[in-house]
């Protein structure tokens, strides 16, 4: 157990320290859902009217709606870029590394995918201080309640990372991948509008936000903000993060050789 | 008892359809330098990948100082140290945060990797440049870190996939020699190489050629009195 935990510390500061050595990835991190809630959403405001809707119980402006969207912004790159990171690894040999080292796979990937999350968690950190520099606060209370939040969100979303990283072989195929995986998930959820909003406009396009993943981890980090348990996002993401990961460990099983 | 480093028994693999590895079966003593060689294409690299666990054997096929690889992975794996073709370590960390890197991923803690680091760089007559960037190393030097990596966890059997790929003569020389040295403690080398003047008289040597093992033996007794270089362009022409 000691040696697991040894094994997988090592894994973790590895990747934090990577993420900290790269401080060009650090600010496009935080400079990407920045531009969104101080530009985007200024211009925005006006066309978007919202009505109330659960958790809140007001009126609330359009920056303070895409707070957990732009959360889940942040935390579906730092996923996405995690696996890329794999993909790097695989074509340098570290990845073999990792995986002839005497663990099972499950367990390195685990380990790798508890470090990439911590290190989203980080940027969704620093992300949420400055936004409160800019007056869109929280209650304190919810800042604390946002972490686990924030953390199974991270786990699903990275976990969907490693399931690409396990398909895509090169790096030069990963830009399209993130075309097709980054941008219709996260315009096709919540994160911008409500569900609501958008079946106005089409019923399929709701329907197809309603079962994207991603919708229910914003929505869990949306309640989670407010102290509030939606048991439902809760259920789908946790889900959604096992069948990521599941796929993701079948992925990176050994082929196997005949007698 | 004394187990053989490796033992390998009817091994074979494709990709897709084509046959890399077929009804393969050796058996590597301990403590002896053995030359696996062939041809570009022979099987070399899968067979390193089956032997990493990289590609996983059937069970009974592939046993590493008696530990069978199919049954137990994980324990057969800390039985094997490994220098792959391509560079593992970070170059912009140093030699010293490397091999720590390494040492922990196969669990030792904190006492034993400070200890296994400082025996393995001396090893290697390396222990003054534990501080010095990999990227500042010359590329022998960064094989001879890569050797340091693999011998960390104190395996029995090293295996290394075309080392000396990309190096100048005097490094492949010295690398070689660092190598055959280190069987004299009683350490088993499988060597991958297309390149025959690595191997000695007195060592072992594998000839793969298709994915098949052609012959096994000792060196000196295979070839006799014709040249290893001639002997294997003879025996590798069809």
């Amino acid at each position: 157990m000691r040696r697991a935990i040894i094994a997988a510390s090592a894994i973790a500061q590895r990747e934090v320290a990577r993420f900290l050595n790269q401080r060009a990835r650090f600010f496009a991190a935080l400079v990407r859902p920045l531009v969104w809630l101080l530009i985007f959403a200024a211009g925005f405001r006006a066309a978007l009217g919202l009505s109330i809707i659960a958790p809140y119980q007001t009126y609330i402006t359009y920056e303070t709606y895409i707070i957990p969207g732009l959360c889940g912004m942040i935390l579906l790159f730092s996923g996405m870029q995690s696996s890329l990171s794999l993909i790097h690894d695989r074509e340098s040999g570290t990845m073999r590394l990792m995986l002839t080292a005497p663990w099972p796979r499950w367990f390195t990937l685990g380990a790798k995918l508890m470090a990439s999350s911590f290190v989203g968690l980080l940027q969704v950190a620093v992300f949420l201080a400055i936004a409160a520099c800019f007056g869109i606060q929280m209650n304190i209370m919810g800042y604390i309640y946002v972490i686990p939040a924030l953390f199974l969100s991270a786990l699903m979303l990275g976990a969907l990372g490693l399931v690409l990283s396990a398909k895509v072989r090169q790096l030069e195929n990963f830009a399209g991948v993130m075309n097709f995986v980054i941008f219709p998930m996260f315009f096709c959820s919540s994160a911008l509008y409500p569900i609501w909003k958008m079946k106005e406009s089409s019923a399929f396009l709701a329907r197809l936000c309603e079962v994207n993943p991603f919708t229910h981890s914003v929505e869990l980090i949306r309640f989670a903000l407010y102290q509030q348990m939606n048991w439902p996002a809760l259920g789908w993401t946790t889900a959604a993060t096992i069948v990521f990961f599941v796929i993701a460990t079948v992925g990176y099983e050994p082929a196997r050789s005949k007698r | 008892m004394n187990e053989p480093a490796l033992q390998i028994q009817g091994l074979s693999h494709r990709w897709h359809r084509k046959l890399a590895l077929e009804d393969v079966s050796l058996t590597l003593p301990m403590g002896r330098f053995t030359a696996l060689l062939g041809p570009n294409g022979a099987g070399k690299s899968t067979l390193i990948s089956v032997l990493t666990g990289l590609i996983r054997p059937a069970r009974d096929v592939v046993r590493i100082n008696g530990v069978d690889l199919g049954r137990t992975p994980q324990a057969a794996l800390t039985q094997i140290g490994v220098v792959f073709q391509q560079p593992t370590m970070d170059l912009d960390r140093s030699v010293h945060a490397n091999l720590d890197y390494f040492a922990a991923l196969h669990g030792m803690d904190r006492k034993t990797r400070r200890t296994r680091i400082s025996q393995v760089l001396e090893r290697l007559s390396m222990a003054e440049r534990a501080n010095e960037r990999l990227r500042d190393l010359n590329g022998g030097h960064r094989r001879r870190m890569e050797i340091a990596r693999a011998l960390i966890h104190r395996p029995k059997l090293l295996l290394l996939d075309e080392p000396t790929t990309g190096l100048d003569s005097g490094s492949r020389h010295a690398i070689t020699d660092h190598v055959h040295d280190l069987c004299a403690d009683g350490l088993s080398v499988l060597w991958c190489t297309h390149l025959t003047d690595e191997i000695r008289p007195s060592d072992q040597m594998i000839l793969l050629h298709k994915g098949r093992v052609v012959v096994h033996g000792d060196v000196d007794a295979l070839t006799g009195a014709v040249p290893l270089g001639q002997w294997f362009l003879q025996r590798t022409a069809a």
